[in-house]
């Protein structure tokens, strides 16, 4: 694995208040039962930015990506794509709208082919009635092409997914999202279990997903990496939304300081200091 | 493998997207070596082989049609039984069901005095319900399938003996050989073809043409593609629109089609059915696709795997009777298969996934 060192942040465009969001989310909530999962939280989501949603485990950041990815349904606030009120009810909704999300974990089948996953649950087909059939010739050349022109050379599409390394994985699934025509890509942790070489190739093709005018949510822990791509922050704690910035409103530190638990922090410092 | 900076997409049709150099490293060998079918293709050779040796009359033309006509009845399932296993789902009603089929085919024909197809057909109904009733069941709960399947076993069983004996006052029902239809019935189900002096069951067409079609879709068509999907990373399938529930109810409907084949080739075969028949099957049929290269956790294997498993099944069970052993001992071998075959699956696929 080689890479470039990671220049992202000077390509950052500054955001443009006069456009309607692609995704906007108003005062969103979502209980389960009798526990408040998720309160009043905000956020927008604009063509060619990226969003940053930050919060600890236990947050809601899960909660808030499952309303956005049709797993869920809200039960307060608005949630609007476009401009227009949405309630999604299935992952296939929220893919007619155009937001396609990248879990973790979850993004592909580690089984299966390169290409099988990358047409998977859209496949191209060709013939009629019962000669029906994969265009398999056209989903291994589109594979190779796509992967290549995000920068991944493969040597065998019909290698199991499951043999490239976690970094490349997330990279195919984004790649995906984007051959798709993907308006808001959804990214759940993409950086979480990675070293910092492969955090970096990942982070580049979330910028070259933005440059191609895409809307990205990334969704992370970690606010160096949220501060290297993102244009807005938004940060979540026990279920609520206890801060919301764009970019030019907070410096890094400031964010990190918020992430780490801020006054929590101090306190915790003189506590272990007394000892 | 090496990743950089996003480069500018290649102009087609340039070298770079058609073919590629390195490409040429992976040996044909090693694409064999990648088949899932590999192992139960070479375990077969080797029994052939042993028994070839073993027993004087294995060779015989007509002993190899029997070998065969015992590989279609059990293949006809295992090949279903292996997409569902690749679609990461176990059927222990499977074995059963066939009883059901059967049965469902005679009695109804038989109080109803009608024409035994209208019976073959309310057969097949019934049967692809019972699919769906697994498949809902599964898809619509939690537990897991091999539970469901457990209930829908215990469940048939007791109805195949209940009703049987409240309808026929027997635990067999009753001939059905004198109806109108059983004739053309027995010809699409149970005849026999005489090829070149030796007699081929018809089963043996079922279960190849079972073979194809369940390889097409495997292989060719958006639903083997879900099927693959739905049981190596179900919550992956989800999230890019794979409809999971519908393949899975689809995928026990194609083992409720594979029940009702094998039934009505039951009832025709012998034109009474013995309502207590097929408890245990299940598990052969599971472990024919097991020795056949499919993973039991799902999102692995192939259909022609099932299939040649399906076979080392019939040239031991025949094997062991032209040997003129005892019997009783084909279950030892029928162990010592499903050790081997799942070693030597291991085996291969470990070393197939390190070379590449």
């Amino acid at each position: 694995m080689t890479t470039d060192p990671i220049d992202v942040t000077d390509a950052v465009p500054g955001p443009d208040p006069d456009r309607t969001p692609l995704v906007e989310l108003d005062d969103v909530s979502k209980y389960y039962g009798n526990i408040r999962a998720l309160e009043g939280v905000s956020l927008e989501v604009h063509a060619g930015e990226i969003s940053c949603v930050l919060g600890d485990n236990g947050a809601g950041k899960s909660t808030l990506i499952k309303i956005i990815a049709g797993l869920h349904q809200h039960d307060a606030g608005s949630f609007r794509i476009e401009g227009e009120d949405a309630k999604l009810g299935t992952p296939r909704d929220a893919l007619n709208h155009g937001i396609a999300t990248v879990y973790q974990d979850l993004a592909v089948v580690p089984l299966m082919p390169v290409w099988r996953n990358f047409f998977l649950g859209s496949e191209p087909t060709k013939g009629v009635g019962p000669f029906k059939r994969l265009d398999v010739d056209l989903m291994r050349e589109t594979t190779r092409a796509e992967l290549l022109r995000m920068g991944i050379d493969l040597r065998d599409v019909d290698q199991p997914i499951g043999t490239l390394s976690g970094g490349e994985r997330q990279c195919v699934a984004i790649a995906r999202a984007v051959y798709f025509g993907a308006k808001v890509l959804v990214l759940d942790e993409p950086t979480a279990a990675l070293g910092v070489k492969q955090s970096g190739v990942v982070l580049k093709y979330v910028a070259a997903a933005r440059d191609a005018g895409l809307g990205v949510v990334l969704i992370t822990h970690n606010p160096h990496h949220a501060y290297l791509v993102g244009n807005r922050f938004v940060l979540l704690k026990r279920g609520t939304m206890f801060g919301s910035y764009a970019r030019d409103e907070v410096t890094l530190d400031e964010l990190t300081r918020q992430m780490a638990g801020g006054s929590e922090l101090d306190d915790l410092r003189h506590e272990l200091e007394k000892r | 493998m090496t990743a950089t900076a996003p480069a500018p997409a290649p102009s087609p049709g340039s070298p770079d997207t058609k073919t590629d150099e390195r490409l040429l490293k992976a040996s044909p060998l090693k694409k064999l070596m990648g088949r899932p079918e590999l192992g139960s293709v070479v375990g077969a050779v080797a029994v052939f082989v042993f028994f070839a040796v073993a027993a004087d009359s294995f060779l015989q033309a007509t002993s190899l049609a029997t070998v065969l006509y015992a590989a279609s009845t059990l293949g006809i399932m295992a090949v279903p039984v292996a997409l569902l296993m690749i679609g990461g789902e176990f059927d222990l009603s499977a074995g059963v069901m066939v009883t059901t089929s059967a049965l469902i085919s005679s009695m109804f024909s038989y109080q109803m005095t009608a024409n035994v197809w209208v019976g073959v057909l309310v057969s097949l109904i019934v049967t692809l319900a019972i699919g769906v009733f697994n498949g809902v069941m599964l898809t619509r709960t939690d537990p897991p399938s091999f539970i469901i399947t457990l209930g829908t076993f215990l469940m048939l069983t007791g109805m195949n003996l209940g009703f049987t004996k409240l309808i026929s006052g027997t635990v067999s029902t009753k001939s059905i050989a004198d109806m109108e239809g059983f004739t053309s019935a027995k010809d699409v189900f149970a005849s026999t073809l005489t090829i070149g002096g030796v007699d081929f069951k018809i089963t043996i067409l079922w279960w190849l043409g079972l073979i194809l079609v369940a390889t097409w879709i495997l292989l060719r068509t958006r639903v083997g593609n879900w099927i693959f999907a739905v049981g190596g990373g179900e919550q992956a399938a989800r999230a890019v629109g794979v409809p999971v529930a519908a393949t899975k109810i689809g995928l026990y409907m194609g083992v409720a089609f594979g029940a009702w084949v094998s039934g009505q080739h039951l009832l025709f075969s012998y034109d009474v059915v013995q309502s207590g028949e097929g408890v245990g099957n299940e598990l052969i049929y599971i472990i024919a696709a097991v020795i056949g290269g499919c993973l039991i956790t799902g999102g692995y294997g192939s259909a022609v795997g099932a299939a040649v498993g399906a076979l080392i099944f019939g040239m031991v069970s025949k094997g062991i009777v032209f040997a003129e052993w005892n019997p009783d001992w084909f279950k030892f071998f029928l162990g010592v298969m499903l050790l081997l075959a799942t070693l030597l699956n291991h085996w291969v696929r470990k070393r197939a996934e390190a070379t590449k």
